[in-house]
């Protein structure tokens, strides 16, 4: 989960690195207040989960609490990258001698964090990188033994940095690395880390991600951020419909249903488990099909949460009919998946011969979950279909229904054969 | 012949009273020759057993009952006890450790790893199902209950590497169907930092004479792919690599995860794209969908003689 700025800076100052004077506003009257405090020349950084801050106006000088409050009331305003500014940074506006780079993530081949030091900051690592390879240095440091100082010192000597400079800096880089750690970050980032007239160093921007994993066990850092537990801060907020799909997993603790991310397609998808959801959806593209959702079922949920979760797709708009599918299921069970299903058309009304497509789900108990579906009807196929050529069959039947415009008729059935809970 | 684990190998279920610990415990007995479980770890459980293998309280109490040192341990439990059992296999001298859990943070995966390192130990997972060798042993939940394991996996050439653990099952299923059996399947795990990549166990299969070829499914996020490209490119591998790449969809969406943990597009490099291509400038045939791989298979093999 990424932080915003302020948050990150907060975060960096609770490490012991020094940043500037700044606060967080939510309206152009605190925002004043906070440069009144500051008392001189400000920034005002909008605080949204975007980057390009600088080029799409969200960055703007101001000397005065007035020109502060006037520049903060259009920022508020301002979407970057469709993400409404959830506040603005009043920031003292430090006079910056040099920029330097700092940054620490995971490198996954390796399997050890990298810290990452540059004397070329306040642009794109990467860029850097590329252009400029004798301009940054790198080095993997241990999970197992405490960070320590010298491991700084070592990386920023590498690229030339002396005197006064290299012992103010390593500590800021000693300290950066411990918090990256401690914290569960995934990347912890200070760009650029500045260098006053005044000799001091302070961090002027930074840029954090936590693990989501980790924020069970992080939670004292999170209140103290003021991070609720219902921000998911994901790449995309969540949909009405993924929040319903949170629900219905949430609703035992049985197995996963959920993972519901939403697209606008007309064939909708009770699919599992992680790599078959992911090969299923690709599949029914690649036959021409529009997903109207993801979806993960995984592990062996019960019979009411697969039904659940069917019943949220068949009454997404637009769904025409679903496809149940998934690659060879060990842990899950066919029959309680198929119950669920059935269930599910059958209390919306459906014929569920008509509503499912098709179901490919071969594995644990398949013959039971067979017979089932033998019973009403429903096409269903085992191990010998490939999961793309379930796929393929999905697809056909959506168009074809579209070109003959045929609408199933109103089916009611007594649910009592499929509403027994017959997990073990 | 097989890679990480024999009809021989002995081993421990950490997290043994639990629920899908005491399936897999059954699911393992059941299978081929019946796994040596010598013994299982659950804190103040001591004196108990499940299907008949007896509980512990620690793994040393295993290590002493067993009265010699023990191959493996697979760790099951919740993610916040999952480092201190790995930690405690590890100083207990076990040098494979299959680690079944999901959602552990990785700095807690990194310490294992590091471990493992310094005690010359290997860890599969986390959150992965295990590796079996067909018809012999199954250490884990792959392929699920005896009985339905041997629907899906038959001895045979092919070396199987998979990021998921259903996958693997669904792609050995398939192999089999067409007359092509497995050397050794390994669920490797869907993590962002995982003990074994692809590269990694390459060597082993590389050593093993019954192993032919090597089927791997793969997905987007990380760099696992690149290093398994470059490990060909360097290492002249006598062993040809057919690949099943899931999730292309993930391409236009940066940022979001899907499926696994570890599958999460954050820069170019982590793309369906940049993999495939990569992939195959390493000659690594990256097929369109699994019912294609046998015939790919099979002519990889037969173009070889």
């Amino acid at each position: 989960m990424r932080f915003f700025e302020y948050e990150s800076r907060a975060t960096v100052a609770k490490a012991g690195i020094p940043i500037t004077k700044q606060g967080f506003a939510e309206t152009p009257e605190e925002a004043r207040r906070i440069a009144e405090q500051i008392g001189g020349p400000v920034v005002i950084k909008s605080q949204v989960l975007s980057g390009g801050r600088m080029k799409a106006g969200g960055v703007k000088f101001a000397d005065t609490p007035d020109e502060a409050a006037g520049h903060a009331e259009r920022i508020l305003e301002l979407e970057i990258g469709g993400h409404v500014p959830r506040g603005v940074l009043v920031d003292d506006r430090a006079d910056v001698k040099h920029e330097y780079y700092a940054g620490v993530v995971w490198d996954g081949i390796r399997k050890l964090p990298v810290i990452l030091f540059s004397d070329m900051g306040g642009i794109d690592i990467e860029e850097v990188a590329e252009n400029h390879p004798d301009h940054v240095a790198r080095a993997h440091f241990s999970t197992l033994r405490p960070f320590s100082d010298w491991q700084a010192k070592q990386l920023i000597s590498s690229l030339g940095v002396t005197g006064s400079a290299l012992n103010r800096l390593t500590p800021i880089l000693a300290r950066l690395a411990r918090l990256f750690l401690s914290y569960d970050m995934t990347l912890a980032e200070i760009n650029p880390l500045g260098e006053l007239t005044d000799g001091a160093f302070v961090a002027l921007d930074a840029h954090m991600d936590m693990e989501n994993e980790a924020r069970p066990r992080q939670k004292e850092l999170l209140h103290e951020l003021g991070v609720g537990d219902e921000e998911t801060r994901q790449a995309r907020e969540p949909t009405p419909f993924e929040l319903a799909g949170e629900q219905v997993d949430a609703m035992d603790h049985r197995g996963v249903a959920g993972n519901v991310t939403e697209f606008d397609g007309n064939l909708g998808l009770v699919i599992g488990a992680g790599g078959g959801s992911l090969t299923l959806f690709d599949a029914v593209r690649a036959q021409g099909g529009k997903p109207a959702n993801y979806c993960e079922i995984g592990g062996n949920p019960s019979v009411r949460k697969a039904c659940g979760l069917a019943k949220l797709v068949l009454q997404k708009p637009g769904v025409q009919r679903i496809a149940v599918m998934m690659s060879i299921v060990s842990n899950t069970r066919v029959d309680i998946v198929a119950r669920g299903v059935i269930r599910a058309c059958v209390e919306l009304g459906h014929d569920p011969a008509e509503k499912i497509a098709i179901f490919r789900i071969p594995g644990a108990w398949e013959e039971e979950g067979f017979k089932i579906l033998e019973r009403y009807g429903i096409e269903y196929a085992d191990r010998s279909v490939s999961l793309h050529e379930a796929a393929r069959r999905a697809v056909e039947k959506i168009q074809g229904a579209n070109g003959a415009g045929a609408e199933g008729d109103q089916f009611r059935q007594t649910t009592a054969e499929i509403g027994s809970e017959t997990d073990v | 012949m097989s890679i990480l684990i024999d009809a021989d190998t002995t081993f421990i279920v950490q997290g043994i009273t639990g629920r899908e610990a005491v399936n897999l415990v059954k699911e393992c007995l059941d299978y081929g020759a019946g796994a040596k479980i010598v013994g299982g770890v659950t804190p103040g459980r001591k004196g108990r057993d499940v299907h008949g293998v007896p509980v512990f309280d620690t793994v040393a109490q295993c290590v002493e009952h067993h009265r010699g040192p023990i191959d493996g341990s697979v760790v099951t439990g919740p993610p916040a006890f999952t480092k201190d059992a790995v930690f405690e296999a590890l100083q207990n001298g076990i040098k494979l450790v299959v680690i079944v859990t999901e959602r552990i943070p990785r700095g807690d995966v990194a310490q294992m790893v590091e471990l493992a390192a310094e005690r010359e130990a290997r860890i599969i997972g986390p959150n992965c199902l295990g590796g079996i060798v067909p018809d012999v042993i199954k250490m884990g939940g792959i392929g699920g209950p005896a009985r339905d394991a041997a629907k899906s996996y038959t001895p045979g050439t092919v070396g199987v590497i998979s990021r998921s653990g259903g996958m693997t099952t669904e792609m050995s299923s398939t192999l089999t169907a067409a007359g092509l059996g497995q050397s050794t399947a390994v669920s490797i795990g869907g993590d962002a930092i995982i003990g074994s990549s692809y590269a990694e166990l390459m060597p082993l299969f590389e050593a093993d004479p019954q192993t032919e070829a090597i089927v791997i499914y793969t997905e987007p996020g990380g760099r696992m792919e690149a290093e398994l490209a470059r490990y060909v490119t360097e290492n002249d591998s006598r062993l040809p690599i057919v690949a099943f790449m899931a999730g292309r969809f993930m391409d236009e969406m940066p940022g979001m995860s899907f499926g696994h943990a570890g599958t999460i597009v954050e820069g170019k490099e982590d793309t369906a794209t940049e993999k495939i291509a990569r992939l195959a400038q390493a000659g690594i045939v990256v097929a369109e969908e699994i019912s294609v791989i046998p015939d790919i298979v099979k002519d990889k093999l037969g173009a070889r003689v």
